[in-house]
């Protein structure tokens, strides 16, 4: 029988810690599909954040590494100029890269490093428990907003995206979702390009996937992924916020 | 040649081609020596947007295999702190080089040894040490960020170099062991720099949720140190033999400390001196021994009194041990310590 679907190489055969409904099982397997369609695995090293993908390092077949909370892009700054031909990438959530780590993603980001981030924002940290994130929208309710976002005392969510395409040292920003198969299908497009641009030595590169956590949202898998499409899509929209790639900018 | 800037070469003959910095005084020749340097060699020089994102980029680097290293002063160690933990959590070697500056806060530029407490016994959370290096003079910083690099990687741990703002200013005549073509670096079969399909993937982490696993990783650890309290611990003796008091002191200090145990010599008091090199582990058996034919320890420090911790709890209480110090950039004269000599010589005999 022919095999039409399998596990990607770059993706080892062990349980995840992660919830029912969680949107981080399909984006591990997109990182890992884009690892295996481009051939890097024997020279990739990931670096895994603090949050709820703190135990990436086991579920990817490349080299890992565990960062401090929101260091990963520095740690990753380290491994790339010692590894120049190695692939680097950083896998992180809101609250490690847009909040303790924002320094450390804005830099890395202007000095045009070279390397890939994934970044993963769900508007909560999950594994604390669904406290507020620099990404929670205005209004939303999370542990320690009880009532709502108040943006008056906390602020607006951060616009990573937009942010970062602001930077010339960016080569490459898309935000993408995969509350849909067309939204994965576009979502793994998007990731894999993002490897490539660091193949190719372009600059930095970040996917922001917009994603949900219905344990923390308190909504069932398929309501957070409606919450996600009428709330979080309005904020955060998707699509190409810098793509230099194509010429020598 | 200034000590900041011998720092910086012994780094690179030792074959770190790595570092990632901040500025801050009095540490600045170390990193402005790099960047001269490091491009022209094809290694990395990087001023990062931080400290902390400093330590993080060494402890990349230190993932990779690579020799990697940083260099600040006091309140630049205060942040690279929860990177230094990381790296001791995950048995990464580095180095680490701190230019004392008085504290606390933002404290002082002048010289001080204030962060000795902060260097041996809490540069991080969590239960973990790093080697410790004192260096006195220019060419003793230029040796030991060698031995520093070799003894990090053969333990696979964080080495400091714990200077202060005078050795790192100031300028002596040094010499440089032969630059190798190239430097032979242990083999690391842990680094995370791609399996290449040779192997399962490595993994660089200090997680461990499970307690019994947690115990178990900080327990073998601390069997390790065990080694090295035994076998790496320093120190320079000076007229210890027949001293009647024996002064202790590290780094600059013990220049001046040096110069007040000659003058009393000169005037017929038995003063001697023991210089820790290694602050951690610190040479206990060196004091231990001494205080069996000494009659009184006197510790001498640019802090309020940090180092004489670890003398009383070396002498163990078999002979007094006094204190004398000044702190926040104030140096100590060699007549000051004199005069601490002659006073305890009055009670001696």
């Amino acid at each position: 029988m022919a095999v039409v679907f399998e596990r990607p190489k770059a993706l080892l055969d062990v349980p995840t810690h992660y919830c029912p409904g969680c949107t981080h099982g399909i984006i591990h397997r997109l990182v890992a599909e884009a690892i295996d369609a481009l051939g890097v695995e024997d020279r990739a090293v990931g670096v895994a954040p603090v949050g709820c993908a703190v135990m990436a390092y086991d579920y990817f077949a490349c080299d890992m590494v565990e960062a401090a909370h929101g260091r990963a892009p520095a740690v990753a700054t380290g491994l790339k100029r010692s590894l120049p031909d190695n692939v680097i990438f950083t896998y992180q959530g809101d609250g490690d890269l847009a909040a303790i780590g924002t320094a450390e993603t804005v830099h890395s980001a202007t000095r045009g490093e070279n390397i890939t981030v994934i970044f993963v924002n769900n508007a909560i940290y999950g594994m604390t428990g669904g406290q507020m994130a620099p990404t929670s929208l205005p209004g939303q309710v999370t542990q320690t907003t009880p009532y709502g976002r108040d943006v008056k005392t906390a602020g607006y969510p951060v616009r990573v995206c937009e942010m970062l395409s602001t930077l010339s040292g960016v080569a490459y920003a898309e935000r993408v979702t995969v509350d849909t198969p067309a939204h994965v299908r576009q979502a793994g497009a998007a990731i894999k390009k993002a490897f490539q641009t660091q193949i190719d030595k372009k600059g930095f590169s970040i996917v922001e996937v917009v994603s949900s956590c219905p344990t923390n949202w308190g909504l069932t898998p398929a309501e957070a992924l409606q919450w996600l499409r009428d709330n979080m899509l309005p904020y955060y929209p998707l699509g190409v916020y810098k793509d230099t790639t194509g010429g020598d900018k | 040649m200034k000590g900041n800037e011998a720092l910086a070469e012994a780094a690179i003959r030792s074959g770190c081609r790595h570092f990632f910095g901040y500025p801050i005084t009095p540490q600045t020749e170390v990193a402005a020596y790099m960047a001269k340097k490091m491009p022209k060699i094809g290694g990395t020089y990087l001023q990062a947007e931080s400290e902390i994102a400093a330590i993080n980029m060494v402890y990349g680097a230190a993932s990779a295999g690579v020799r990697a290293m940083t260099s600040s002063s006091s309140p630049g160690i205060s942040l690279k702190s929860e990177g230094i933990s990381y790296i001791a959590g995950a048995d990464l070697p580095c180095l680490i080089i701190n230019v004392q500056r008085g504290g606390p806060g933002l404290g002082g530029i002048q010289p001080s040894q204030a962060d000795y407490w902060q260097a041996t016994r809490a540069t991080g959370h969590g239960d973990f040490h790093v080697l410790v290096f004192a260096p006195s003079t220019i060419q003793e910083m230029v040796d030991l960020v060698g031995l520093a690099f070799e003894k990090a990687d053969a333990y696979r741990m964080p080495a400091m170099i714990l200077a202060d703002g005078m050795l790192g200013q100031m300028m002596e005549p040094v010499s440089f062991p032969e630059e190798a073509a190239e430097v032979k670096l242990p083999e690391k079969p842990w680094a995370t720099n791609g399996h290449k399909g040779k192997r399962p993937h490595n993994i660089v982490n200090s997680l461990y949720l499970k307690p019994d696993q947690l115990e178990k990783t900080i327990v073998d650890r601390f069997q390790r140190y065990e080694t090295i309290k035994a076998t790496e611990a320093r120190a320079e003796e000076y007229l210890v033999e027949d001293a009647e008091i024996v002064l202790v002191a590290y780094g600059a200090t013990a220049r001046i400390v040096k110069s007040a145990v000659n003058t009393a010599r000169e005037m017929g008091i038995k003063a001697g001196m023991i210089r820790p090199i290694t602050l951690w582990p610190y040479p206990v058996k060196n004091i231990q021994k001494a205080a069996e034919t000494a009659k009184h320890f006197l510790c001498v420090e640019m802090s309020m009194g940090q180092m004489v911790d670890d003398v009383r709890l070396a002498v163990n209480g078999k002979r007094p041990v006094s204190f004398f110090g000044h702190t926040g950039g104030v140096i100590p004269a060699p007549g000051e310590v004199l005069e601490q000599i002659k006073e305890i010589a009055g009670g001696v005999r």
